[in-house]
This record gives C-alpha cells, sequence and structure tokens, in this order.
C-alpha cells in the first residue's frame, strides 16, 4: 500500500539562511534539500540568496556558485554542464530536470531544489540509483545476437529501421522520468519505471537485435511493465524531450499482438 | 555509523501537471461510480420492494442531498467515460504526446461539464 506521507526521519525542517552580505543587483532565493548521513538531524531546507548578475544563467550554476562561495558543504552530482551525462538532475521548482539545462530565468520567485522524488538520499540532493541501475540492468541494454557476425563489416541497417530508433537513443539515463511517475514512487521495487522501459523498448525496436520475442517475455509482468497507467509525467519532465510513456505504449501494443 | 537514508519528498513538493491531476480524477471517478452503481441497485431492490419503499427512495432522491449525490453521481459519470475513451485512443498510440495530450484533456473537461449541464438541463425541464 502506498504511503503518501513521508517517514519520521524524512520530514523536512527549516534550516539556515544564508544572505548575501552587501547586496545589490538582482537577488534571487535558492531553497534547496540539506541532509547529511554524519550528524542526527533530520532533512532541512537551507536558503541562499544569489546575486543573478554575478552568476551564470542556469540552476547548476547557481549551485556551482554556492558550493563555491558559501557554502563548499552542499553536495550534488554534476559533470558535462551541458545535458549530455545526466548527473545533475534533480527536482526544481516542482518538476525534475537537469540542472544544467534549466534557466534560473524560467523560474518564478525563489528556486526551490530538491533530490529526485521519493529517493533514498546519499546526501543533499545526491539519491541513491542502485535500484534503478539495477533495473536498467535487467533489461539487458545491450544488442544481442544469435547468427554470426557478418565477416568484415557491421551488421547493417537500413535508414527506415535506424528512424525507428529516433527519440529512443537520446536518453541519457537521468531518472527524472522514473522519479517523476507516481507509480514508480509507490511500487518502484517491482515497476521499472519510464526510463528502463525506454531503454527496453530500444532494444526491441532495433532491427539488428535477434531477441525481441525474449524481451518481451521478460516484460510480461503485471508489475515490471503494467505499472504504466499513462499518467505521463514522464513525457512531461523529460529534460531532452524524449517520451517514455509512448514507448511503454508501444511496447503494450507488441504484448497485444503477439497474441495473435 | 551512517543513520538510515531518508526518503526524498515527493507529492509533497511534485507540482502534478493537468495529466496528472486528471490521472488521478480518473480513478476517483471510477470508485464514485462503483459506489453509485451500488446505489442504483438499492434504489432497484427498493422498487421491486413495493409501493412504500419505493415512494421512500424516491423522497430520498428527490432530496437536496439526494439530488445532490445524483448530481455529483453524473459528473463523475460523463467524466470517467470520455476520459475512458482517451484512454482509449491512446492504447492505440493516438495522441499519446504532450501537446495533444493537453489539447485532449481540455476536451475532456468541457464535454464533462456540457453533457451534465445538458443532462440536467433536461431533467430540470421535465419536472
Amino acid at each position: 500500500m502506498a504511503q503518501f506521507s513521508l517517514p519520521e526521519n524524512s520530514k523536512v525542517k527549516k534550516g539556515n539562511h544564508h544572505a548575501l552580505g552587501e547586496g545589490g543587483g538582482r537577488i534571487k532565493t535558492f531553497n534547496i534539500y540539506r541532509w547529511s548521513p554524519e550528524d542526527d538531524e533530520n532533512p532541512r531546507i537551507d536558503s541562499y540568496e544569489i546575486d543573478l548578475d554575478d552568476c551564470g544563467p542556469m540552476v547548476l550554476d547557481a549551485l556551482i556558485k554556492i558550493k563555491n562561495e558559501m557554502d563548499s558543504g552542499l553536495t550534488f552530482r554534476r559533470s558535462c554542464r551541458e545535458g549530455i551525462c545526466g548527473s545533475c538532475s534533480m527536482n526544481i521548482d516542482g518538476g525534475n530536470t537537469l540542472a544544467c539545462l534549466k534557466s534560473i530565468e524560467d523560474v518564478k520567485g525563489e528556486v526551490n531544489i530538491y533530490p529526485l522524488p521519493h529517493m533514498l538520499v546519499v546526501k543533499d540532493l545526491v539519491p541513491d540509483l542502485t535500484h534503478a541501475y539495477a533495473q536498467l540492468t535487467s533489461v539487458e541494454p545491450w544488442l544481442k545476437t544469435e547468427t554470426p557476425e557478418p565477416k568484415g563489416r557491421e551488421r547493417k541497417q537500413s535508414p527506415e529501421e535506424r528512424d525507428a530508433l529516433d527519440g529512443l537513443w537520446e536518453c541519457v539515463l537521468c531518472f527524472s522520468c522514473t522519479t517523476s511517475c507516481p507509480s514508480y514512487w509507490w511500487n518502484g521495487d517491482r515497476y521499472l519505471g519510464p526510463a528502463v522501459l525506454l531503454q527496453a523498448y530500444r532494444w526491441i525496436a532495433d532491427s539488428r537485435d535477434e531477441f525481441t520475442g525474449e524481451r518481451l517475455d521478460a516484460l510480461e509482468d503485471p508489475f515490471r511493465l503494467y505499472r504504466c497507467h499513462t499518467i505521463m509525467n514522464c513525457a512531461k519532465t523529460c529534460p531532452k524531450g524524449l517520451n517514455p510513456g509512448k514507448a511503454i505504449g508501444e511496447i503494450k501494443k507488441l504484448m497485444v499482438q503477439r497474441q495473435g | 555509523m551512517a543513520r538510515q537514508r531518508p526518503l526524498s519528498p515527493h507529492l509533497q513538493v511534485y507540482r502534478l501537471p493537468l495529466p496528472a491531476i486528471m490521472s488521478i480524477s480518473h480513478r476517483m471517478t471510477g470508485i464514485i461510480l462503483s459506489s453509485g452503481t451500488l446505489m442504483l441497485t438499492l434504489y432497484l431492490v427498493a422498487l421491486a420492494n413495493g409501493p412504500e419503499s419505493f415512494a421512500l427512495a424516491q423522497k430520498v432522491i428527490a432530496h437536496p442531498i439526494g439530488m445532490l449525490v445524483l448530481f455529483g453521481y453524473s459528473v463523475a459519470l460523463f467524466y470517467h467515460g470520455c476520459n475512458g475513451v482517451r484512454h482509449l485512443f491512446w492504447d492505440a498510440l493516438i495522441g499519446l504526446n504532450i501537446p495533444a495530450i493537453y489539447k485532449s484533456g481540455q476536451v475532456v473537461l468541457v464535454l464533462a461539464i456540457v453533457l451534465t449541464a445538458g443532462l440536467w438541463g433536461l431533467i430540470f425541464s421535465a419536472v
């Protein structure tokens, strides 16, 4: 049964305010979720005032600025700062996205930043993705074949067959979609979630893959696939503009079609 | 020794978009409809039971609170029905993208309101 409220140890308290000393410029307040495994406190919201005239345009720029200049303890994942690595996914202004692709200007009022929703928190904005990665591994996201490899060349694909993979291969596995899905919140232990199902479909849709039937068999399960109720938060929130809900729909359709 | 990890906030912080709100409404109206069917059964039982009990059932329905319950049931019926058709289209992979989902959502909301208003217009003009 789904638990809609947060457990006692997860309830969020008010934290510290870091004011901008000598003010000027355009000030924006960032309210950021903090939790450390090293003390005995509940999570808290710390707020930081930033001068936008002295900061890059993206939310990630502000986070890096806070870490460099105001609070070196602030912990978050980031790497490429251009929407390719998928590391800086978090909940910003009530939706999941990549901090590096989210413009500060797009947020009205104060900027509220939380870790990806309904995940165990390692520290501050860093969620534990162990389970999500294990689910990804479970769909065997690589090319599987039985026929011998053609000599001296790759396995060929027609342009049309290649086109079928557009909208699937671009996923950077940030898990914004998976952690935006209420169905994953309540049944994430067994439901694979949109990101992993999109990856599953990416290999089902690949003309070179020879294990389509086995892949569908593995998904034919009330929880793994069919906990998707087309709530469609996944497509709405995807920072890469992909549509995992549609990929799941394609899998469901194949399930029906192969019944004959 | 590290402490037990907290669960990050979910419903508390997620701003549910219109399609998500319509999705949970679909489920809630579904529950209302199942209990409404029970009420319909009670009404039929009262009818089978004889004139006195049927008169009582009629009185309950004609009461303002009874009317309000009926009105709620009709809203749930039209919303759930229209949105159910929307889900059928999605099952056929039609309109399963964000702009279309918003558009069809608005169509469902308007249709549900129009159909409910139409039904109650008919009821009141017949009385």
